[in-house]
């Protein structure tokens, strides 16, 4: 299983990498972590005939405090989030998606950016993002331009991401300190892709109610699903059983038909997702502060 | 690859890279997979290759001390960088490394395909959490696929390696 | 005469050099100006070869060669059938290369030889077949339906064999039998994935007319006869060894794979080596799978529990071809009966050709399937009559003095499935204890109480090993004292460097780390069969023990004559041989092989220190007489035993299972295990723990999914779950000991019994996890989503 032929450049300024991908545009992938692409390229699955890596550009790799939300540059890996004492401290729902990730040494590699470019519908960091409302910045040598999650993931293994361009940024929204979270998926063995998952994160109110809520969900469809229905449900309640019940039927609704694989039937999939729903949001609620 | 001028697009590139304290220059295809560079060009071959699609970790090597799956890598990523496999690992006399040493004492290698790739990441797992639990341990190798131990004497040989490299005298790297 | 090293947990020999990387797998080997072969396989399960064009190919820079079935000339003969049988009516083996027709979605099509493994891949993709796709036989249901669709157009029926057996009289037990029970079981197919999958360098020399390969292989010796025939070679010029070998599973025993007929045919043809290496795609479509098998079992019994008759017919999937005969579904029809006395037994199997990868043993190799049938029939059993499910076990069981035991049928080996020796209730007491059975109804309570549910399931199996027809082992001291070994089995793990040396060490008086063997080179042992069924200790070891006795006595014989003393009087111990009682009359063992060796000259350290030695002189006569049976220290022997021995063994497993999700973990997990006398117990373990988590993944993780057409859409190991140190449980052992009368070290077999009871019990644990839903699995391997699907059937069905 060996890579077919492809040409190679591995510039180390960013504009010279947009220069790089704008040649060939239709036919260039960028190299990163490689944890995605290589596969591909092994089984032949993808064959780009120009391969431009971003490994040595400098000006990429960062983890930064921004107002709102943690930037995290293209060239970060998982791991050095995974061991960053800013991220700890500061998102550590972060933190916590990103050990579901893989095994370590797919993090060892892997990137940030990398995995939300890939935007695969059972990876864990497109759900976060999604959940958070965040955002990715992309780059071209026409310029910079931004786009939400939900602009963003257009569905299995598509993005908005157009010829030419790359993900340099990806935003994570600060959670408020007395917010809730969690992130639990339904995998077959430790580090698997998942069958289902979703990050969830409740803030309560002064009444300890649910104030405001975010949910998103990976593997039940082509994208990352917010799901606002389950959302809205959830607002204003104190996450009693009644509730917990409601937002685990919606949820099941959210399963895509075409979400059959060798794994799951559609109808096991909507029971995990409800099951998930359920324990997700008792886990979030209860970190809380309160 | 310095460079003032712009950079282009190749197929084979020269790089620069250091493997167990040795220093190699190679030019090598671009598209040469960092663990046929291990095997064939330096002729390293106790990497092995099991799936090459990054699940079952038999080709793990440690690239600037971490585990990495070098199927998943290719060899031109590694310019400049220090790389150490599994014949790097016992130091120039001829003992072995304690945890070599362990998983002999505790049968923890039945065919010999898997182990090098579960001894790179069980030194790094160690590096990092010198003081692992039993679900430690298995949570931590669930990278390295074997098909032949079940894992158990597997288990035993990195608990004695733990214990053995937390003791004061242990000065491997 | 006591034993030192039989028994004992000595460290293992090749070990060292394994975890230094310094091991030697066939893709480590390279060669001068050695070429790199790749195989364009077939992307249909069954399709007419109208026409392929390999000129792109062939013009590619850096491709040497592009062979199609056409370029094969008389090498294009079916492969040889392994095993024959009357029952195998219709054997089907495969072509090196396909030449009219494909049959299942990984048939090698053409075969490239190019610069390096990255080109040969480039080639492949400009090689144009024009395929003319074939109505696609995917299962074993649609191979038996009426006017089903042919694999082969001369097969009718699809059927390759049938075979009916018949023990006792099962219709006259079945007409006045109390109870009688008729049930349907499914088993679906798994593959063996070792982590090193096929490989082979050829080279051969054109000045001296040698072939030589270096196969990941089971059974070298085989291929070496074969190839010689193939290529009209004397077999003495025709190499194959094994090197190190990254596990087998019974997947690397297969001859012959068309790689080791091409390899070899390019190498000769283009004059200079040429390797494959098969990579792990590659592996789930052309590496042999096992485990399809479809049962309809009736069985009777008393209100006793006990049983009193069954019949069982099935259908067992070959896949493509048979080139391994029909060894599989023989041993499950002849492992069914298992522990328990079964008097009156009526087995039909039909073996059917799909469309889909061939079959051939896998570890367990059709016991899996027969253990999983009896042992769902004794939890039915109990079930049914309200009685503990291991109490109609134990009612059932061959008592320790109905041994041996005749089951009735022909075994795999052409001999009598005979039971020489077992004692299937002790192995159960200890289980019992080691999973605190007793208590376990209590626990299981107080878990329900809180809304989980435990399950304890339990599988016993007997398992037929160490057949013949035989195995050799050549045994020589050298003069420096070390001892050289060698056989024609195989090792891929089973730490056969060090068992051997361990029987070989207690007849000479050295240490195992004395011994060097050498396993799986056709040069080094010329005779015999390889590594398979759960046969190489014991047969080789037993070789190897006859050949170490006879290189014993010659020792004393030497030794005897050089002190003067009686051959009785002669002891073997620390590496010397010396006169009982009269220590300071003693030699090395290196000097004794020198001087069994009349030469007018030697050499080394030992050499001169008996040149000094006052010994008595030779006799008058031929320096070498008859008696002596030839220079040195040396033997070659060979064992073959008069029919299977049987092994035997119980697992059990508390298991908690989620019945909202279907998700299952283990609890715990005991395995009680009887191999006979054990040669090295970290060893057997070992094997066990091994196939443990084979089993584990084939009842829970690892299902191969073919679609309709006759496609794997799982073939890679993101969707082919093999289970990780996370899934696997930790597993006690413990053994019992029922020695084998058949040879002398009283041995069985254990390297494949750890994969055989995992299927049965896991089932039974569900069961019993899931009782209050009334589950009753009859199907594996499982998942998840299946057992959710299951769940919910039983549930609606008792609504």
């Amino acid at each position: 299983m060996k890579p077919p032929r492809f040409q190679y450049s591995a510039p180390r300024m960013l504009d010279e990498a947009l220069v790089l991908l704008e040649q060939h545009a239709d036919d260039t992938k960028v190299l990163a972590g490689g944890q995605s692409l290589i596969p591909l390229l092994n089984m032949r699955l993808a064959s780009p005939a120009y391969l431009v890596d971003i490994n040595h550009i400098s000006e990429l790799h960062y983890i930064e405090s921004e107002d709102g939300y943690l930037a995290i540059g293209a060239t970060v890996r998982q791991a050095q989030v995974e061991r960053s004492p800013l991220v700890q401290q500061e998102h550590p729902l972060l933190r916590e998606v990103i050990r579901h990730i893989g095994h370590a040494q797919i993090r060892s590699r892997g990137t940030v950016v990398g995995s939300i470019a890939h935007a695969d519908p059972a990876a864990e960091l497109p759900a976060l993002l999604t959940c958070l409302n965040g955002e990715v910045a992309l780059e071209s040598t026409h310029g910079e331009r931004v786009l939400k999650a939900e602009e963003f993931f257009t569905g299995y293994l598509s993005t908005a991401i157009e010829a030419g361009e790359m993900v340099s940024e990806v935003r994570f929204p600060w959670i408020p300190p007395q917010a809730g979270w969690a992130f639990l998926e339904f995998a077959r063995r430790a580090g698997d892709y998942a069958l289902a998952g979703a990050a969830a994160v409740l803030t309560p109110g002064l009444d300890d109610r649910c104030l405001t809520a975010h949910i998103a969900y990976l593997g039940i469809s082509g994208a990352p699903v917010r799901a606002r229905q389950v959302e809205q449900v959830l607002i204003g309640s104190t996450l009693d059983e009644q509730t917990l019940d409601q937002a685990a039927e919606l949820a099941r609704e959210l399963v895509s038909e075409d979400m059959e694989d060798v794994h799951a039937t559609v109808d096991y999939r909507r029971t995990l997702t409800a099951e998930l729903t359920r324990r997700v949001l008792t886990a979030a609620w209860a970190r809380r502060e309160h | 690859m310095q460079e003032e001028t712009f950079p282009t697009f190749t197929e084979s590139c020269l790089i620069s890279v250091t493997v167990n304290g040795n220093l190699y220059e190679r030019e090598v295809p671009v598209r040469m997979l960092l663990s046929d560079f291990l095997r064939h060009e330096l002729h390293l071959t106790g990497t092995h290759v099991g799936c090459e699609h990054g699940v079952c970790g038999c080709c793990t090597v440690l690239l600037n001390g971490e585990p990495v799956r070098s199927c998943l890598m290719l060899a031109v990523q590694t310019d400049e960088m220090a790389l150490t496999t599994i014949e790097g690992l016992a130091g120039t006399n001829s003992e072995m490394h304690p945890i070599q040493q362990a998983f002999r004492e505790k049968h923890g290698l039945q065919c010999g395909f898997c182990t090098p790739g579960i001894i790179m990441s069980v030194h790094a797992m160690l590096h990092d959490n010198p003081n692992p639990t039993e679900e430690e341990i298995r949570h931590g190798l669930s990278g390295n696929l074997c098909r032949c131990t079940g894992y158990q004497n597997i288990v035993e040989a990195v608990k004695l390696a733990a214990e053995r490299l937390r003791e004061p005298q242990a000065e491997v790297d | 005469m006591a034993t030192r090293w039989f028994g004992a947990p000595v460290q293992r020999t090749e070990d060292p050099r394994l975890l230094r990387g310094k091991g030697t797998y066939v893709d480590d080997i390279d060669l001068p100006e050695m070429l790199h072969a790749a195989v364009l396989r077939s992307p249909h399960a069954h399709a007419r070869i109208l026409n392929i064009d390999t000129s792109a190919a062939l013009s590619l820079p850096g491709v040497h060669a592009v062979y199609t079935a056409a370029d094969l000339g008389n090498v294009l003969e079916p492969s040889p059938l392994l095993v024959p049988h009357h029952a195998l009516t219709q054997p089907r083996t495969q072509l090196p290369l396909a030449a009219e027709e494909v049959r299942y979605v990984g048939e090698a099509v053409a075969f490239v030889v190019a610069d390096s493994r990255y080109i040969a891949e480039d080639a492949l993709d400009l090689i144009e077949v024009e395929y003319e796709p074939l109505p696609v036989i995917h299962n074993l249901e649609v191979a038996s339906a009426e006017n089903a669709p042919l694999v082969h157009s001369d097969v009718p029926h699809n059927v390759a064999a049938h075979l009916v057996q018949v023990v006792g009289e099962p219709d006259r037990v079945f007409a006045d039998a109390p109870h009688v029970i008729k049930e349907p079981f499914y088993m679906e197919r798994g593959a063996a994935m070792p982590m090193e999958g096929r490989g082979i360098v050829a080279r051969w020399e054109g000045h001296t007319g040698t072939l030589t390969c270096w196969i990941s292989t089971q059974g070298p010796i085989p291929i070496r006869n074969g190839l010689a025939a193939i290529f009209a070679l004397p077999e003495h010029k025709v190499h194959v060894i094994a090197p190190d070998v990254g596990g087998g599973f019974g997947t690397k025993i297969m001859m012959f794979y068309p790689e080791e007929i091409l390899a070899p045919f390019a190498a000769i043809h283009l004059g200079r080596p040429v390797k494959w290496i098969e990579d792990r795609r590659e592996n789930f479509v052309s590496s042999n799978q096992e485990r399809g098998q479809y049962h309809e079992v009736e069985y009777a019994f008393d209100d006793r529990g006990t049983l009193l008759a069954i019949r069982d017919k099935f259908l067992h999937d070959t896949g493509a071809y048979t080139p391994y005969g029909i060894i599989v579904p023989i041993i499950t029809a002849c492992s069914l009966p298992g522990p328990y006395r079964l008097k009156n037994y009526y087995s039909e199997f039909t073996v059917l050709y799909t469309n889909k990868v061939p079959v051939s043993p896998y570890r367990g190799a059709g016991r899996p399937h027969a253990v999983f049938v009896m042992e769902r029939i004794m939890d039915r059993i109990a079930r049914e009559l309200h009685i503990d499910r291991l109490a109609v076990r134990e009612r059932n069981f061959i008592q320790p003095d109905e041994f041996p035991w005749d089951v009735g049928l022909v075994y795999q080996d052409g001999g009598p499935t005979k039971y020489d020796s077992g004692n299937y209730q002790a192995g159960l007491d200890k289980l019992k204890v080691m999973l605190d059975y007793e208590n376990f109804p209590k626990m299981q309570e107080e878990a329900r109480k809180q809304g989980r549910y435990l399950g304890i399931g339990v599988g016993y199996y007997v398992e037929g090993t160490s057949i013949g027809p035989y195995e050799g082992a050549h045994v020589r001291v050298e003069s420096d004292g070390r001892v050289f070994v060698s056989t024609g089995v195989t090792t891929q793990g089973q730490a056969h460097y060090t068992t051997f040396a361990q029987i070989v060490a207690d007849q000479l008086g050295v240490r195992p780390e004395d011994i060097m063997v050498t396993t799986g080179d056709s040069q080094a042992f010329y005779w015999g069969m390889g590594t398979y069924a759960s046969r190489a200790a014991t047969v080789a070891g037993s070789a190897a023990y006859l050949a170490a006795v006879k290189v014993r006595e010659k020792a004393k014989q030497v030794a005897a004559d050089l002190f003067e003393a009686s051959p009785d009087d002669i002891e073997l111990a620390n590496g010397k041989v010396f006169v009982k009682d009269a220590p300071h009359r003693s030699l090395t063992l290196g000097q004794v092989a020198i001087s069994a060796n009349p030469l007018r000259y030697s050499y080394g350290e030992n050499a001169r220190k008996l040149m000094s030695m006052k010994l008595a002189g030779p006799r008058p006569g031929p320096a070498l007489p008859q008696e002596r049976g030839g220079p040195g220290l040396e033997a070659t022997e060979f064992y073959s035993p008069p029919h299977a021995s049987f092994a035997s063994g119980v697992h059990g497993a508390i298991i908690e299972v989620d019945p909202k999700t279907g998700m299952v973990s283990f609890v715990k997990y005991a395995a009680v295990h009887d191999c006979g006398r054990v040669i090295n117990p970290v060893v057997v373990e070992g094997q066990v723990h091994g196939g443990v988590a084979q089993g584990i993944g084939g009842a829970f993780f690892e299902r191969l999914v073919y679609n309709e057409e006759g496609q794997i859409i799982n073939a890679s190991f993101m969707d082919y779950l093999l289970p990780t140190a996370a899934e696997v449980p930790t597993i006690t052992v413990d053994h019992v000991e029922t020695p084998s009368p058949l040879n002398p070290l009283g041995m069985k077999g254990a390297g494949e019994a750890g994969v055989i009871p995992v299927p049965a019990l896991f089932a039974s644990a569900l069961d019993d996890a899931l009782s209050p839903f009334g589950l009753r699995v009859r199907e594996m391997p499982l998942h998840p989503c299946r057992v959710y699907e299951l769940l919910k059937e039983a549930q609606q069905k008792s609504a």
